[in-house]
């Protein structure tokens, strides 16, 4: 999949792990084999410790380097300074014993000590580097190049220098660089790598692109909307690169932790070495034991293993088009325990449709009026009564607004009105009223009540499932919305929200959202979901803004704190699952890191623990806690896909 | 004023750390965030006085992680 899978700083660095491995490896066995100490007689030690400063001069030379570098900096608690310490250390006191007369051993340990440390370092670089290359997958979207139209031909420019109003052309297989308008051609979008959605999307004259999606079959020439900065694919790429520098508790928890986790350690080390020892005489054992506290001291294991848990989240999220603005966020949505809904464009699909007409054997009639009445009107009421109508419609009625009741056509004295309860009030027209839930269109024609339509908006399929789930993960839903109760009940009761706010303007939203906050517990975290438009304060003003089908609402994505770009509510209990997955890991981890360190903590201080297990405490914790945390970036898709199959 | 940098060759996760304590120390930083997975910087400083700064935040990392680059 991807080009290299190291970088060639990596490779040169893996083969020098591999070399001195291997050596340290021959050496080691040759010194159990063989007995290397009692080659040279009198003075067996030296060949060892030989052979093994080899070693560890290979393996370690940079970190002796930046050891002696940031010292001169004053960084005395510098992670290579310490290592070098234990190191050297241990070979020191090797060369005692040695010296002393006593076994020569210790060798071994120091120089595994350097090596292993580099074999985590290695380890914690690819690792990081493998999981910001998930998230660059995401950068591939960014466009290199515009191809302008300007009078004489085409001129390939820069993405930033198209200016709104320009033409540009996208041949097959190239990126949209910037928002705009087909004028030209129609084609199949992808839209892949901005949505996760597989299925292409269709474009011809006239309708809108997003950049970012990349053009499949046809040449097209595109009316440019909006700057490169402005342009969807801006938005979203600042998005997720500056995603982690909000960082989340956990993240923060774990940083101070280390501030206070080495230089305590030090000083213990140093106590260690110096209080027995003075009082025992035995020297050689607690200095032992303190340098392998010193190898213990680097909390490198933690400090990378939440960060890279909550970027592998991130970036897990925004494989499946849901774009989380920061770490604080995903931890945050974990906790999260009421949704708020605004009802339409985000349960509803938003598109009105004519439900049922009475009375039915009037149908046609009752249609073909309300089609003349709101032949010219763009209101998706208006737009849903000309879709069900499928004959032609009489032109040369004059068309009269009457604001807040309707519409009056009229042609050479007939007369056609066409709206609300008002409407027909006002004319004297004695109608019967519908009783259907949903929005009403009234129609009469020359004063005679002709019949009435009834339309309502559609909720989307998903909807109720996923009001289901998000209840069973223990979560309370709320719907809001402008209209009136009758209809807003009915829609309540279809999807299962567990509550809901009808006949609310715009503005009484955030009024809503706060009343909802002050009812909250402090340990949850109230998320409200919009279509972005409109809804900015209320985004803002929640816990978490999610802004859904985000893509073309440049507004909502700056607005919200995470933006879904899928249509699809399913989103959210798949972000909850990825936001319950990272939060299990980092607390894995956070767990598991200090456990283990402290365990080996106390048993090297009681002489329990050798080098070899401090060894472990450092880079055996590290491996295993980045390991863990790469679990968060898995699938999450096919294992709901596999529950839905069970049998109920 | 708020600018976000990409920094080079930061390699160890603790020392971004250390780095973020460092510079949030400095006179005129309101806020700075260090990001060892993202390999950026954002920080939020005086705007009069922001060049100035951070020709200091580039001595605070050379001092920190001299292997570190921010690219300006």
């Amino acid at each position: 999949m991807e080009k290299r899978i190291l970088s060639k700083k990596q490779r040169r660095e893996l083969i020098r792990i591999i070399v001195c491995l291997a050596a340290f490896l021959a050496i080691f066995i040759a010194d159990k084999v063989a007995k290397l100490d009692k080659v040279i007689s009198g003075v067996g030690w030296v060949l060892p410790f030989v052979l093994y400063l080899i070693v560890y001069l290979a393996i370690g030379y940079d970190v002796l380097w930046r050891a002696v570098r940031n010292i001169a900096h004053g960084q005395v608690f510098d992670e290579n300074f310490l290592m070098c310490i234990a190191t050297i250390g241990a070979f020191a006191l090797a060369i005692y014993r040695g010296v002393s007369g006593m076994q020569a051993e210790g060798f071994d340990e120091a120089c595994a000590v350097l090596l292993f440390y580099q074999v985590g370092e290695f380890f914690q670089d690819y690792a990081a580097g493998r999981s910001r290359k998930s998230i660059s997958a995401l950068m591939d979207i960014r466009p290199d190049y515009a191809n302008l139209l300007t009078g004489g031909g085409v001129e390939t420019v820069d993405p930033s220098q198209v200016k709104v109003g320009d033409v540009i052309r996208v041949n097959p297989g190239e990126k949209v660089p910037l928002d705009g308008v087909v004028i030209k051609g129609a084609s199949a979008l992808d839209t892949k790598a901005l949505t996760g959605e597989s299925l292409p999307r269709e474009v011809a004259e006239g309708d809108p692109v997003i950049s970012g999606s990349v053009n499949t079959s046809t040449q097209l020439d595109i009316r440019v909307e909006k700057e490169f900065y402005d342009s969807t694919v801006s938005k979203i790429l600042e998005l997720v690169e500056n995603a982690s520098a909000q960082k989340s508790k956990a993240e923060n928890f774990i940083t101070k932790f280390a501030k206070y986790y080495t230089p305590t350690v030090v000083i213990v080390a140093l106590l260690l070495a110096v209080i027995p020892g003075a009082v025992t005489g035995d020297w050689s054992t607690w200095v032992y034991r303190a340098l392998s506290f010193l190898v213990v001291s680097c909390p490198c294991a933690l400090v990378i293993s939440i960060p890279l848990s909550f970027f592998a989240g991130i970036g897990a999220a925004s494989r499946y088009g849901i774009l989380i603005k920061g770490s604080n966020y995903l931890e945050k949505f974990n906790k999260a325990d009421a949704f708020v809904f605004d009802k339409t464009g985000t349960l509803t699909k938003g598109n009105f449709v004519v439900a049922e007409v009475a009375p039915e054997e009037n149908r046609d009639k009752v249609l073909r009026l309300a089609a003349v009445a709101e032949h010219d009107s763009a209101h998706p009421i208006a737009k849903s009564i000309r879709e069900s109508f499928a004959g032609e419609t009489e032109g040369g009625y004059t068309l009269t607004n009457v604001a807040g009741e309707g519409i009056v056509a009229s042609k050479d004295g007939s007369v056609i009105c066409c709206g609300n309860e008002k409407l027909m009030k006002s004319r004297g027209i004695s109608y019967v009223p519908h009783k259907g839930v949903g929005t009403v269109v009234y129609v009469s024609e020359n004063g005679r009540f002709e019949g009435s339509i009834l339309i309502h908006d559609q909720i989307k399929e998903e909807a109720p499932e996923v009001m289901r789930g998000l209840a069973e993960m223990g979560c309370k839903t709320v719907m809001l919305t402008g209209d009136n109760e009758a209809v807003a009940s009915a829609v309540a009761e279809e999807l299962g929200v567990t509550q809901y706010k009808a006949g609310l303007l715009p503005q009484n939203k955030v009024e809503e959202v706060e009343k909802l906050l002050a009812q909250k517990q402090k340990s949850g975290a109230l998320c409200f979901v919009g279509d972005g438009i409109n809804d900015a304060p209320v985004l803002m003003r929640s816990d978490i803004g999610i802004a859904m089908g985000g893509v073309g609402s440049d507004a909502a994505i700056e607005a919200a704190d995470m933006v879904l770009m899928h249509d699809d509510l399913n989103s959210l209990p798949l972000a909850k699952r990825i936001a319950r997955k990272t939060m299990a890991v980092v607390r894995e981890n956070i767990v598991f890191s200090i456990a283990v360190k402290l365990i080996i903590l106390v048993l090297s201080a009681l002489g329990i623990a050798n080098m070899w297990a401090a060894v472990f405490g450092d880079v055996g914790v590290a491996v295993i806690a980045i390991l863990n945390a790469m679990r968060v970036n898995g699938r999450y898709k096919e294992k709901t896909n596999g529950k839905e199959n069970l049998p109920a | 004023m708020k600018k976000v940098y990409r920094l080079e060759d930061l390699d160890c996760a603790n020392c971004a750390a250390k780095m973020e304590r460092s510079i949030a120390k400095i006179d005129g930083v309101k806020s700075v965030s260090v990001s060892f997975m993202a390999q950026r910087m954002s920080i939020e400083a005086d705007d009069d006085n922001f060049e100035n700064i951070m020709d200091e935040v580039v001595k605070k990392c050379k001092k920190v992680e001299p292997d570190c680059k921010i690219i300006r």
